[in-house]
């Protein structure tokens, strides 16, 4: 889209609160009065100075308390078994599946920004994606905690890790689930460079900027000892595009294979070829959704909006409403496939879907995921942060009811009627869910308490090109 | 070990002398990258080759200016990601066709197709870690000290302040000479960076 | 303590043998326990006397532990790992003495409502894991019923009753041998004018001898029998038939045309191992043989035999007479049936039966339930007499039982006698009358009326509460006995183990009460009355064979040819009417906890009851027009009110039930039973009057807004669309013109259609398969309890299975066709299918099921981490999960039940079928050690070794001419969802049905 790039001039509006494009896009990627100092001194000045705590404190007292019950769901399940979830025959798996695919999509979105953006030349992802890999990092963690969760005998999950284990045996390289541990474990590293080769450089600001000899020090060690040597920044950049390019097709390969999870079973409403695509579509949605969902809030309390621009956010919600469509497109495709498939278990799983037990859970869905989402269609809604956040936050229930859609409902239903039952969670599903919210939250939390969370260096960049009228 | 009537026969022939701080090199701090680049260039020309530039941001062109022209970062990347591809279909087919040929679900030993998303993941996994330690092999990171962080204006450098190392021991070094040639490069300041 | 016999000298010479043959228990505290003397454990037993009586007024969790700890030092101490100590004889030849690891089995017999079945009971070091059917024995033929294979469960039951108790304080063996003296002393005075015993119906000679005796000692003492589950309707229709007692003698396999008048003969009839058996070979179409027999029913609920019928006509079990005389007139017996309202359909449908029937004249059974009043039993006498079915189809043979009477009538007048107060003394053995008696008796009042009440049971129940004394009865797989089966032939019961807790027999009573001195015990008793029966010299080789083959081959009752009193029965017609259209009830015996006397095992509590479906709990079964009509669903609490009594119960809508009837299952709501059975289902009894023993009209069904959620283990019974290739069936017509019409319907995938290689595995040695018939399938969960009881497979309880957790490893689908009202029922057995793709293989990351190179689908439970995957992928839904921690490790009386072969497996793992594997193994290691291939037939599945209709077949299919690769080849073979390229191992023949052409339309339960 030729209005996102970073290069058209800027007309002033008089009716709105920021310049223009041609187009009437809000033009500005980084606020006019920003500088190298300023700039430096804003953000790193949040984890030195650490300004609005009260926000800080209350935010993570309610993100800790879950995570506090997070823990007793677990010590819990794991004295008992996982029979204190609501699974059963046929349906052995619920929420925590459910979950961890929500989880991870929502990891899609930082990679997403950092890598493709980056190779796009996208600019305005300069002042989010420090933020949102880190918001990436955390929900894989959240993602990798479910499978653990998940085992009946969770005390012997590294069998599935790819070293000969008891009696030399291997795990079974044929399982999408060992995919799976290839996939995440790679994902995670993979986003984890990334992120700090992205850190590094605002670190040794913060340390040069901190005060105390002992921020110095942890800073400094954190930094590893950058100096911003220009050989130093020429390999540093090498590096950070290779691993743009790298991760670039991983992102995208993440969610098909977790999708192969689902697709590689011959399951009425799980084998489908659709998967792939359509999971990773999905998986972007809810994690530029998510992003929103943080970022507006955060950006309000410390101020950030010079940074983070109105034009961000209004490109953020372009990039929700197109996967958006794709999700759709997904959905009418699925239905699509069951009819002229003609196979009768295909059929009757669609018509279950909408119409069967679980039925009013499909159509919360659809409100939730393709209809309140068409909002993003106004500039209003995408340029008013506040609205952007509620359209946004349909978007991410939306996406975990998609997936709890997907793994129960086509499992209740499957081939022979006789063994067709109902799923229904217990409180402990529940907690875990919420728990998981407050570990990631939590992450968020001490994220941004500690760590600079916009790329100051490459903010600086925005401003030299600005100075030099690049943009 | 050593005895301790050995160090006390060695103690008393220790010369007892004050040493001259050594000087690391001469630096030239600018407001503006470009002011960065070009003083740079000039250095170049003028025949300097022991020298750095910092910078709180990537400056483009700036460690082609000088002189390094491109880095190995690419090459480990490569070599990282065909191992980790060959190894990890080596892996898999050695362990479900050599190892323990089992008949899973009635599906051959080596069932390449179900082999191809973990020879993928590796691929990708192993040539990102190569390059990330690349730069910090190249870079010999981490290192806590270096001289240029005596210079109390340096902490600048990961600010708003662009700074020209020309160090002492390139064959060309005086401390006159460099101290006027960076003066003449309109530098904002210029100081000594004592080792 | 005064006891007249002195305490049996300490053998030193038998406690060194038994020390140095010792397994197990290899401590000992003193001589006297080694030689195990009752005194030794009567001091025992004194250590627990709070504990023990606490045991007799409900249990707290606290006096449960106590007497656990109790019971446990006794199991402990006689040693449960050891042999008994008479000489009992092993079924093979080879190993006469016991070798560790290897099996033994041993030929006894099961005793279920007095008639003996021979069973085969397989013995681990010294303890008993499995029962099965004795294939020699007539009754068995090898196959099982679910209470044989559930009664190993009883036998380690740790809520058997475990001491004696008098007055509720306990008491020891000498104390009432004493007792039994002083009631000696006392009767012999008054010639035992006080003194009754009440038993349930008895076919054992030694306690027939013994009884006789008794009462030719005590002339005025009485014997009584009473069944709640009573045959009195068969006993009278026999009576009116021909004015004497006769037992019919059925042969199916013989019949082209059956008709039922609500006689479920295949599940709830004495005979019904035997009769399954021969009516499902008359209906098997296999090889060459297009033939089968058809199978008419008429019956007010469905059961067991009306799900197999080709028409199934729902009628209120009042109206069935009617029907019956329809038919008879019908042979020109004028049965006045002119006067009833003629209904077109149920007349069609008559004269299609008769049609049949005079078409297959000598050919033809009717045969009558006993909940059908006499006069439809002198009926089928008198059709089955002008059909000429009589020598040919069936035959008549004295009754099996001991002095056959009217029990309800007997038990009348006991309980008149015991309210005038002419009862001193009371025998009870067993039956629990207490329960189940008549409402109206209101025996409960009667029973303390009586100075001395004696109850002899295996539990401490209702009946044992109320008694002076109580005895521990001894398991059957604990004791010596005799019996006969519904056909006459003598069956002996031998012990594979001492009782566990001290137990004793009706034997040893019977004997101490006729003649005090010397005691003798079970083994004395019966080996002297059968040396007092076949004196001589060869007796001793005799009683060898007996034991061994565990029944006396040829002692069948000879066929009898009473004469047919024709004009009785008619003059009886003419006075007899039946009863009217109006809300009727009927009882029926519960199919898993029959009377009542199974409540509190676990196995057959949790069983899926053939056709409903539920577990853990009986119902207020209604017809779907009935709910209609009063608004009601299931689950819905209502209250049955009849003759004023008052009872509620939660409903349960079945399909096929008669419109105007309402059926209850006895045996549920028992309020003094273990730990399994308590607060199980309400108790239909309380319903249940002398005049109404099996039905009865005027019911009142109010509905109260109340709910109580029953739990089923299949809610849908629907195939929603007939592309699913998952049930197929036709009609014997369909087949005969188009052998391969089932093929036909089905859309197999061509086995090339794969990018793989397909040959890379080709099985080369064994190749095992199943192949399951749908056709004579009668869904009576006998594999299913046979596989729990192989394969250690744990019981989960009820709200377990309410989260569709149950663990059967093999589970009987039922599905219904047709009209709500009276729908035709399939019956799907479902195991694991083997299948050679496996679907669950291909995506455990562990490689925790895999297949062998015989094809196998192996499940390897330590090392599966318990993704549950593979039941996600698995189309059948065959593999069941440990969510929670089901097996039970603690219960210390189970351990020895556990079959050793086989894992029991804990929290977190997935489970399932794997064709008993540890069967095939222990063949092949058979095999090998004589150095030749496993013969066909060498392996039976617990399935196929259980199952009465012989409609599981297991083998290798790369043996030539082997049973199961000649049914893969039968037309009608067909893979269950075989569209998605499984390949399953396991395949079925298609149901056939043998519909009679003139019926099109099948009537409803209007009328």
């Amino acid at each position: 889209m030729e209005t996102i790039q970073g290069s058209e001039p800027r007309l002033p509006a008089p009716d709105k609160p920021y310049p223009v494009t041609v187009l009437g896009y809000p033009a500005e990627m980084i606020g006019p009065t920003a500088t190298y100092a300023k700039v430096s001194e804003q953000v790193a000045g949040i984890p030195l100075k650490h300004p609005n705590p009260k926000f800080w404190f209350i935010g993570f007292t309610i993100a800790f308390s879950l995570f506090l019950m997070l823990c007793g769901a677990v010590s819990y399940l794991i004295y008992r078994g996982v029979g204190i979830w609501g699974i059963n025959i046929p349906v052995a798996w619920g929420f925590a599946i459910t979950n961890f695919v929500w989880w991870i999509g929502i990891g899609h979105a930082g990679t997403f920004i950092s890598a493709i953006l980056l190779l796009l030349h996208q600019k305005w992802r300069t002042t989010i994606n420090r933020f949102t890999e880190a918001m990436t990092l955390f929900a894989v963690m959240c993602a990798g905690l479910f499978p653990l969760l998940h085992l009946g005998r969770p005390w012997v999950f590294f069998w599935l890790l790819p070293y000969p284990d008891t009696m030399s045996l291997w795990p079974q390289f044929r399982s999408p689930l060992v995919w799976d541990v290839f996939a995440v474990s790679t994902y995670f590293l993979v986003s984890l460079m990334f992120w700090y080769l992205g850190v590094m450089p605002d670190l040794a600001t913060v340390r040069d900027k901190a005060k105390t000899k002992w921020k110095k020090i942890i800073y400094g060690m954190c930094c590893m000892g950058w100096r911003g040597s220009a050989v130093h920044w020429q390999r540093h950049q090498t590096a950070y595009l290779l691993l743009g390019g790298l991760a670039t097709p991983l992102v995208l390969s993440v969610h098909s294979v977790v999708s192969f999870d689902f697709s590689v079973a011959q399951l009425p409403g799980w084998h489908s070829t659709l998967f792939p695509p359509y999971f990773v579509a999905g998986a972007i949605y809810s994690g530029f959704a998510m992003v929103l969902n943080l970022l507006i809030p955060i950006r309000r309390i410390y101020g950030l909006q010079n940074l983070i621009t109105t034009r961000t956010l209004n490109n953020m919600a372009c990039v929700t409403l197109a996967t958006c469509w794709m999700v759709v497109y997904g959905y009418i495709m699925e239905a699509f496939t069951a009819w002229y498939s003609g196979d009768p278990f295909e059929k009757h799983m669609m018509w279950d879907r909408a119409f069967g037990a679980y039925g009013w859970v499909f159509w919360i869905l659809m409100l939730l995921n393709c209809v309140i989402p068409q909002l993003l269609w106004s500039r209003r809604v995408r340029t008013h942060d506040i609205a952007l956040f509620f359209v946004a936050l349909s978007a991410n229930i939306g996406m975990w009811i998609e997936r709890f859609v997907i793994v129960v409902q086509s499992l209740h239903n499957d081939f022979v009627p006789s063994s067709w039952a109902m799923y229904i969670p217990t409180k402990w599903d529940w907690i875990t869910l919420f728990g998981s919210i407050g570990l990631f939250l939590m992450l968020q939390f001490l994220f941004i308490r500690y760590v600079p969370m916009i790329s100051i260096s490459e903010s600086r960049e925005l401003i030299a090109q600005r100075k030099e009228g690049q943009l | 070990m050593i005895e301790e009537k050995s160090i006390g026969a060695l103690a008393p022939e220790i010369p007892v002398e004050y040493e001259e701080p050594e000087l690391f090199g001469l630096m030239a701090e600018f407001e503006e990258h470009d002011q960065l680049l070009a003083a740079t260039r000039r250095a170049y020309a003028e025949g300097y080759r022991r020298m750095d530039a910092y910078s709180p941001f990537p400056v483009e062109g700036l460690a082609e200016a000088l002189g390094h022209e491109h880095s190995a970062i690419p090459l480990f990347t490569l070599i990282g990601g065909m191992v980790g591809g060959l190894g990890g279909y080596f892996m898999e087919w050695y362990a479900m066709a050599r190892l323990y040929p089992l008949n899973v679900g009635g599906r051959p030993h080596n069932s390449w197709p179900n082999f191809i998303p973990i020879v993928f993941e590796l691929t990708v996994l192993i040539a990102s870690v190569s390059a990330f330690l690349g730069v910090f092999i190249l870079n010999k990171l981490p290192q806590p000290h270096h001289p240029v962080f005596n210079v109390p204006e340096f902490e600048r450098a990961s600010i708003d302040r662009f700074f020209l190392c020309i160090e002492a021991d390139d064959p060309k070094f005086n401390v006159e000479q460099t101290r006027k040639f960076l003066g003449d490069l309109k530098a904002h300041k210029v100081m000594e960076v004592i080792e | 303590m005064k006891t007249p016999d002195p305490a049996p000298r300490l053998d030193l010479a038998a406690i060194r043998a038994r020390l140095n043959g010792a397994r197990g228990q290899q401590y000992w505290r003193s001589l006297d326990e080694i030689s195990e003397t009752p005194e030794f454990k009567e001091m025992l037993q004194r250590e627990f006397p709070n504990g023990a009586s606490e045991w007799d007024d409900g249990v707290s969790r606290r006096s449960f532990l106590k007497m656990a700890a109790a019971s446990l030092a006794l199991a402990g101490l006689t040693a449960c790992t050891k042999q008994p100590v008479r000489e009992i004889l092993p079924y093979v030849k080879q190993p006469e003495e016991l070798v560790p690891g290897e099996p033994l089995f041993y030929a006894t017999s099961m005793p279920l409502g007095g008639y003996a079945t021979g069973v085969l009971a397989k013995s681990r070091e010294g303890h008993p894991i499995k029962v099965d059917g004795n294939p020699e024995h007539p009754a068995s033929r090898g196959a099982s019923s679910i209470w044989m294979q559930a009664s190993i469960l009883d036998l380690y039951d740790p809520d058997r009753s475990q001491a004696f108790t008098h007055d509720g304080e306990i008491s020891t063996w000498s104390d009432f041998i004493a007792e039994l003296n002083e009631i000696a002393r006392e009767q012999q005075t008054q010639h035992g004018a006080g003194l009754r015993f009440l038993t349930e119906t008895i076919t054992s000679p030694t306690l027939a001898a013994q009884l006789d005796a008794l009462l030719k000692k005590f002339p005025q003492a009485k014997l009584h029998q009473f069944d709640a589950i009573s045959r009195d309707n068969v006993r009278e229709g026999a009576r009116v038939a021909f004015g004497e007692l006769v037992e019919t003698q059925h042969r199916f396999d013989k019949a082209a045309v059956i008709l039922s008048l609500e006689s479920d003969f295949l599940y709830t009839h004495p005979q019904r191992l035997r009769y399954t058996r021969d009516f499902t070979d008359g209906r098997r179409v296999s090889g060459g043989k297009q033939e089968m027999n058809r199978l008419y029913v008429i019956e007010s609920t469905p059961s067991v035999t009306g799900a197999m019928a080709d028409h199934r006509l729902p009628l209120g079990s009042g109206e069935i007479e009617k029907v019956a005389r329809r038919i008879a007139s019908r042979f020109g017996i004028a049965a006045n049936s002119a006067s009833d309202t003629q209904d077109p359909q149920l007349e069609s449908w008559v004269s299609a039966v008769v049609g049949d029937l005079e078409k297959n004249r000598g050919k033809s059974i009717i045969i009558a339930g006993e909940s059908q009043p006499p006069m439809v039993h002198a009926l089928c006498h008198l059709l089955n007499d002008k059909l000429g079915n009589v020598g040919n189809t069936l035959f008549y043979t004295e009754p099996a039982e001991f002095r056959p009477t009217n029990q309800l009538e007997s038990l009348r007048e006991l309980v008149q006698e015991m309210n005038s107060g002419a009862v001193q003394t009371l025998f009870i053995l067993g039956g629990n009358p207490v329960f189940s008696a008549p409402v109206d008796f209101d025996f409960p009042a009667a029973l303390p009326k009586v100075k001395r009440s004696i109850y002899l049971a295996t539990d401490f129940d209702e009946t044992a509460a109320l008694c002076t004394w109580h005895i521990p009865q001894a398991h059957y797989l604990e004791s010596w006995g005799d019996g006969k089966s519904f056909d006459g032939t003598v069956t002996l019961q031998q012990p594979l183990i001492e009782p566990l807790y001290g137990g004793k027999t009706a034997f040893e009573i019977l004997g101490i009460l006729f003649r005090q001195q010397p005691i003798r015990d079970d083994y004395e008793n019966v080996r002297e009355y059968w040396q007092s029966q076949k004196p001589g010299p060869d007796f001793k080789t005799q009683w060898r064979r007996a034991v061994h083959d565990g029944f006396i081959a040829g002692t069948a009752l000879p066929e009898k040819k009473p004469g047919l009193k024709t004009e009785a029965i008619t003059a009886a017609l003419n006075s007899n009417k039946s009863g009217g259209a109006e809300l009727e009830l009927v009882f029926r015996p519960d199919p898993s906890v029959w009377d009542g006397r199974f409540a509190n095992n676990g196995w057959l509590q949790e069983c899926a009851r053939p056709v409903t479906k539920l577990t853990w709990d009986n119902a207020v079964l209604v017809s779907p027009a009935l709910a209609q009509r009063n608004q009601l669903t299931t689950d819905d609490v209502v209250e049955l009110e009849f003759n004023g009594r008052k009872l509620r119960g939660p409903v349960w809508v079945q399909p096929g039930q008669a419109e105007n009837t309402v059926a209850l299952q006895l045996g549920y709501g028992r309020s003094r039973v273990g730990r399994v059975g308590r607060g199980v289902g309400f108790n239909s009894y309380l319903l249940r009057d002398s005049q109404s023993l099996w039905r009865s009209a005027g019911l009142k069904i109010t509905r109260l807004n109340d709910r109580q959620h029953l739990v089923a283990t299949q809610t849908h019974h629907n195939l929603h669309s007939p592309e699913r290739q998952i049930y197929r069936e036709g009609s014997l017509e369909e087949f005969r013109s188009d052998t391969q019409f089932v093929k036909k319907s089905l859309d197999q995938p061509a086995n090339e259609d794969t990018l793989y290689n397909t040959d890379e595995y080709k099985y080369e040695g064994y190749k095992w398969g199943m192949s399951i018939d749908l056709t004579t399938c009668i869904g009576c969960n006998a594999c299913l309890l046979a596989c729990n009881a192989e394969n250690n497979i744990p019981v989960v309880g009820k709200e377990q299975v309410n989260k569709n957790r149950e663990m059967y490893w093999i589970r009987i689908d039922t599905y219904y066709k047709g009209p709500l009202d009276n729908p035709e029922f399939s019956h799907m057995p479902v195991p694991c299918m083997q299948c050679e793709h496996a679907p669950c293989e291909l995506v455990c990351p562990v490689e925790a099921t895999v297949h062998d190179h015989e094809g196998l689908n192996l499940q390897i439970y330590n090392r599966c981490v318990g993704t549950r995957f593979c039941s996600n992928n698995c189309p059948y839904k065959v593999r069941r999960f440990n969510f929670l921690w089901y097996a039970d490790y603690k219960t210390p009386s189970f351990k020895p039940m556990y079959n050793p072969d086989v894992t029991v497996r804990w929290r977190g793992v997935m489970e399932k079928c794997t064709y008993c594997i540890q069967r095939i193994s222990r063949a092949r290691i058979t095999a090998e050690k004589e150095n030749r291939l496993i013969r066909e037939g060498e392996i039976q599945t617990a399935c196929q070794q259980a199952c009465p209709a012989s409609a599981i077949v297991f083998g290798d299919l790369n043996t030539p001419g082997s049973k199961v690769a000649a049914l893969k080849t039968n037309p009608l073979d067909y893979a269950m969802l075989g569209e998605l390229n499984t390949r399953p191992r396991t395949t079925y023949l298609a149901k056939l049905r043998n519909p009679n052409s003139e019926i099109e339309n099948k009537p409803t339960a209007s009328s």
